[in-house]
Parts: structure tokens; C-alpha cells; sequence
């Protein structure tokens, strides 16, 4: 891959911060997009906006085959069987709330629902407002002290209705072993939910390899724009599923008392969606099909081997997750420094990390930290970059050490 | 423009966090409160002992950053031995302070953290524990001296 040619197509890379180029190291947060996501969604409100479904002129047409056009981009993105499968959401977050509602209202007091101890707020939350709900339990998968999970005590038995893990931990970068909880799940007829916000981004996935009945990412974490995002569904499990918002668009026919619902995946697209959206992040998608995921996958290791690598070497910083095979970034604490502290400093140098729970408290509870610093890589990232990082780091550290006393 | 670190990172501040003061639990506590700050996962807690309408005793504990701890142990020294009023009086002219207004007098060593208002993601860490002891001298109580709600 040419890294200079892929950051010429990033317009945000060449802001500078604070007096430095900045060096953007918050990925799992939310990437840079490319010119021609860009592009797409100033094309589609310079050429064809109007409202989708609803009209029978011109630009609604045009629309509406814009929108449907980005939904069989996804889907063959992903593997999805057909683009049905695919659901426009909001974010990884409402999607993961789409399936504890609309999947989970058939849930009882006694099932149960297995989680790990390292998701994200997004994939916990709405789990627990399900348990309290309906009266589900909610079991963890126990970590194990490498960031890995310990399968052999993975709680997934009888009353196990539904299994949902993140493919790839936020904090750790441990990858989990999916195909595997998908068999366990299947097996004991508990259905198998992937948060891929983590992964989508970062390594090929393929619903169907993988055997979820659920998967969830956020257009925003994969060069796409805010405000769209995927749940891929299994078919029939959508089509038996209650809608989850009411309104335009989701129903066949309205009386006054009650109504019928349009069919998947439209029951679940309440309302005027994000089509600008939707077309940016299709766009996104060709994007990186056009670097290859592969390839990205590959760069993007390179730099967290090398991030790991010089974070060891960095006296008094401590680094989490597993080695080896592992997602892309690196979360660190450096003693002395609260993780604020370091971002505020490495931001003084323009580069820019997360610095926080990442939303993952549990998982910060079981570290024993409050907060870690995350340095996140995506594909225009350089080894000068992590360089840079390492460079900050020792700035901070002394800094830290020469304010007098 | 940029702001140097030496702005935020004032000598007084760093000295506060490395030494904080009045760290740990009040005896006999008549107002104990824990605060989180949900974006970052700062912990602060502040107890107190009221005499007489004055802050007799005051202590914080906690983990956080340098600023939001540096507050804490700047805030106790500052409050100790005032009136309940006189330390209203305090946490009103130190949130001014953060959000750009002019230090007043009272504010004394505490006007070394003026430069926070000029990093408005740190503002939160500087005025949680003086939240945390608002909602404390409030009287947000169960009669026992412990908070009704977390
Ligand atoms: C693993 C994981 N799941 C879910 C989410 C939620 O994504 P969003 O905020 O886009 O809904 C994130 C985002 O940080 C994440 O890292």
C-alpha cells in the first residue's frame, strides 16, 4: 500500500494541532474519511435528494435507488446473503438496542444472556435493561488475565437464549474467538450477536462464516459519516421479530387501532432515513475494498507490533491485551501520569489519543485502572506516526518529572 | 492558538497533586458524598464536619488527574474553618473562575488553576470535587450524614 497516496485522500490529515501535523491516533473512536465519501454525500444532495419510498417523481426514484443501491453494498460487504438482511441504523449502539428489544421482548425470567466482561457500554446496557425487563439473567464469559476469554467456563447451557460479544474488544484488542461462541450458542439454541464496531474496519468478516444471527457496526468507525450504521439480521429471525420504532415507513397499513408492518428490512426503518448516509458509507466500503482489506489488515498490524514493541521499551508504562494475534490499537497507562494528564500533553505535541473508560467501565473495574490511554490505528497511519507517539510519551513522562516541586 | 502546558500545569498544582492536603475521611462526618465524572471515570469524595454553621474539618479522597485532585486538595485548604456561606460564597467565585470570569480575592492560591478554563475538557475535573462538596453542604442526607443517592 502507498501510504502517502491513501493520507492525499484524507483532507483532515493535513490539519495541523497545536502548531504540529497532527498525528491521529483515536481510530476505534471514529476514522478520517476519504475525498470521495466525501464526495458521495455532497453528490447525493447536489443531484439527488428527495425523500425515498414515498415518491413516484424523478429524485425520489433516484433516491430510493441510491439508498437500496448502498444497502446491497453492504451486504455484499459483508457476506449478507441478500441486502434484506441489512437494517440502516443510527450506530453499532442502536443496533445492538434493536435486537434486545425487538429480538429480546420474547425473552423470560430464568433465561439467560451471556456477555463478556469487556464490552462496550453499548453492548451491555441495553442487555440489562432487557434483564430487568423481562427477567433474563445476565452470565459473563470470565477474562482471562491475558485479555482472553476463558472458554472452558463460558456459561452457555440450557436456559442460554442469547450470546452477544464484541468480535474485537475496544480496550484490550483481544480478538474473540466468534465462529466458536456461534457454535456453542447454536448448540444449546441460543441465537449469536457480533458487536463488529471493532472489526468491520479492521480484518474481512463474513456473516456467514462467522454463523451470527446478529452482527452491529457503525458507518462512522469505517471511513464512513456519522449517523449510519448496520445491523445485519438473519432473515427469518427478522421476519418473526416485532418492529422496534413506529411510524412512516415501517408499516403496510395503518387503521386507526392498529397496523400491519411493511416488510424486512423496512418494518425497522422508522421514519426518513439517513440516505446521505447511506451512500457515504457505501462509498467508504469501495474505498476499502479498493486498498483491499487484507492489506489494510496487514499494514495496520505492522503498526501495532511496532506501537507494542516501543511502548515495552518505555520504562513505567504498562500495556493491556493479549500479544499476538490481536486488534489495532494499544491501550497503556504510564505510572505517575493519569491517562488525562498524558492526552493532554501528547494533544500539546498534536497527537491525539483517547484517554478515558472507553465506555467500558467493568472492564477498567477488573484492570483496577480508572482509565487508560488508547492509542487506535487505521490504514493512512505511518510508523512515523507510532514513532511520534513514543516521542510524546517521553515528553510527557518528562514533563511530568521536571515540574518543580 | 496554542496554550502552553505550562499554563494548566502550575507549579502549585503539580505540588498539590504530588502532596495533597486533608487527604482521607473525616471524623465524625456530617457530610460525606462521592462524585463520578462519567466521561473519564474520575472518583472524588468529600466529607466534612459542620460546627457551629463552620466547616470544622474537611477531607477528599479519591483517583483522578492531576487537576481534578490538585482541586480537591487546594479546595479543602480553602474551605477549612469557613462558614457554610463563606464556602458557598467559594465554589460560586471558582466556577466563575473556570469559566473565564476574573479571579476574586477570596479565591487566593486557588487562582493558579485559572489557566483550566482555558482546556474546556479539563473544566469537569477542576469543579468536581467542588460539586461534590456542594451537593454535600446541601444537605443531600439521610439524616446520618450519608448521601440519599449516589
Ligand atoms: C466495541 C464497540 N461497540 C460499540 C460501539 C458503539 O459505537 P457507536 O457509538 O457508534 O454506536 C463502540 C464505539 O466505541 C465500540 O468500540
Amino acid at each position: 500500500m502507498d501510504i502517502a497516496k491513501i493520507r492525499a485522500d484524507f483532507p483532515l490529515l493535513a490539519e495541523r494541532v497545536n502548531g504540529h501535523p497532527v498525528v491521529y491516533l483515536d481510530n476505534a473512536a471514529t476514522t478520517q474519511k476519504p475525498r470521495s465519501v466525501l464526495a458521495a454525500v455532497d453528490g447525493y444532495y447536489e443531484h439527488t435528494n428527495a425523500n425515498v419510498h414515498r415518491a413516484i417523481h424523478t429524485l425520489g426514484e433516484r433516491a430510493t435507488a441510491a439508498y437500496e443501491a448502498s444497502r446491497a453494498r453492504v451486504a455484499r460487504f459483508i457476506h449478507a446473503p441478500s441486502a434484506e438482511s441489512v437494517v440502516f441504523v443510527r450506530n453499532a449502539s442502536e443496533a445492538l438496542n434493536l435486537v434486545a428489544y425487538a429480538w429480546g421482548s420474547r425473552l423470560k425470567a430464568g433465561d439467560e444472556i451471556v456477555l463478556t466482561p469487556m464490552e462496550h457500554h453499548s453492548n451491555l446496557v441495553p442487555w440489562q435493561l432487557l434483564s430487568k425487563r423481562s427477567g433474563a439473567v445476565l452470565r459473563f464469559i470470565p477474562l482471562r488475565d491475558d485479555g482472553t476469554l476463558d472458554m472452558e467456563r463460558a456459561p452457555i447451557g440450557v436456559r442460554t437464549k442469547v450470546v452477544s460479544v464484541t468480535h474485537a474488544s475496544n480496550v484490550l484488542g483481544t480478538l474473540t474467538p466468534a465462529a466458536e461462541l456461534a457454535r456453542r450458542a447454536h448448540a444449546v439454541g441460543a441465537v449469536f450477536v457480533l458487536d463488529a464496531a471493532q472489526s468491520v474496519p479492521h480484518m474481512p468478516v463474513d456473516v456467514r462464516a462467522l454463523d451470527c444471527d446478529f452482527l452491529a457496526f457503525s458507518g462512522h468507525k469505517v471511513y464512513g459519516p456519522m449517523g449510519i450504521g448496520v445491523l445485519y439480521g438473519r432473515r427469518a429471525l427478522l421476519e418473526e421479530m416485532d418492529p422496534f420504532l413506529g411510524g412512516g415507513e415501517m408499516i403496510l397499513e395503518v387503521h386507526l387501532d392498529r397496523a400491519t408492518w411493511n416488510d424486512v428490512p423496512w418494518k425497522f426503518e422508522a421514519g426518513t432515513p439517513d440516505v446521505g448516509g447511506a451512500v457515504g458509507l457505501a462509498a467508504a466500503l469501495d474505498y476499502l475494498d479498493g486498498l483491499g482489506i487484507e492489506a489494510v489488515a496487514a499494514h495496520e498490524r505492522e503498526l501495532t507490533e511496532a506501537a507494542l514493541n516501543m511502548l515495552d521499551e518505555i520504562p513505567g508504562v504498562t500495556v493491556y491485551g493479549p500479544r499476538g494475534e490481536r486488534g489495532a490499537l494499544v491501550s497503556f497507562t504510564v505510572e505517575g501520569i493519569h491517562p488525562h494528564d498524558l492526552s493532554q500533553v501528547l494533544d500539546q505535541e498534536g497527537v491525539a489519543v483517547r484517554a478515558g473508560h472507553h465506555c467500558c467501565q467493568p472492564l477498567m473495574r477488573q484492570l483496577g485502572v480508572v482509565a487508560t490511554a488508547r492509542a487506535s490505528f487505521a490504514c493512512y497511519n505511518t510508523l512515523e506516526e507510532v514513532e511520534a507517539l513514543g516521542a510524546a510519551v517521553r515528553k510527557a513522562q518528562g514533563f511530568f518529572s521536571s515540574v518543580p516541586r | 492558538m496554542s496554550m502552553g502546558l505550562e499554563d494548566l500545569y502550575r507549579e502549585v498544582i503539580m505540588d498539590h497533586y504530588r502532596s495533597p492536603h486533608h487527604r482521607g475521611r473525616v471524623d465524625g462526618a456530617t457530610g460525606d458524598v462521592e462524585m463520578l465524572n462519567p466521561t473519564c471515570g474520575d472518583e472524588v469524595r468529600v466529607s466534612f464536619r459542620v460546627e457551629g454553621g463552620r466547616i470544622a474539618d474537611v477531607a477528599f479522597d479519591g483517583r483522578g488527574c492531576s487537576i481534578s485532585m490538585a482541586s480537591a486538595s487546594m479546595m479543602t485548604d480553602a474551605v477549612v474553618g469557613k462558614t457554610v456561606e463563606e464556602a458557598r460564597g467559594l465554589i460560586a467565585a471558582f466556577r466563575e473562575l473556570m469559566q473565564g470570569g476574573a479571579p476574586s480575592e477570596e479565591l487566593g492560591d486557588l487562582v493558579a488553576l485559572q489557566g483550566v478554563a482555558k482546556f474546556p475538557v479539563r473544566i469537569k475535573c477542576a469543579t468536581l470535587p467542588w460539586t461534590t462538596l456542594e451537593k454535600g453542604l446541601t444537605g443531600d442526607m439521610d439524616g446520618e450524614g450519608r448521601p440519599r443517592m449516589g
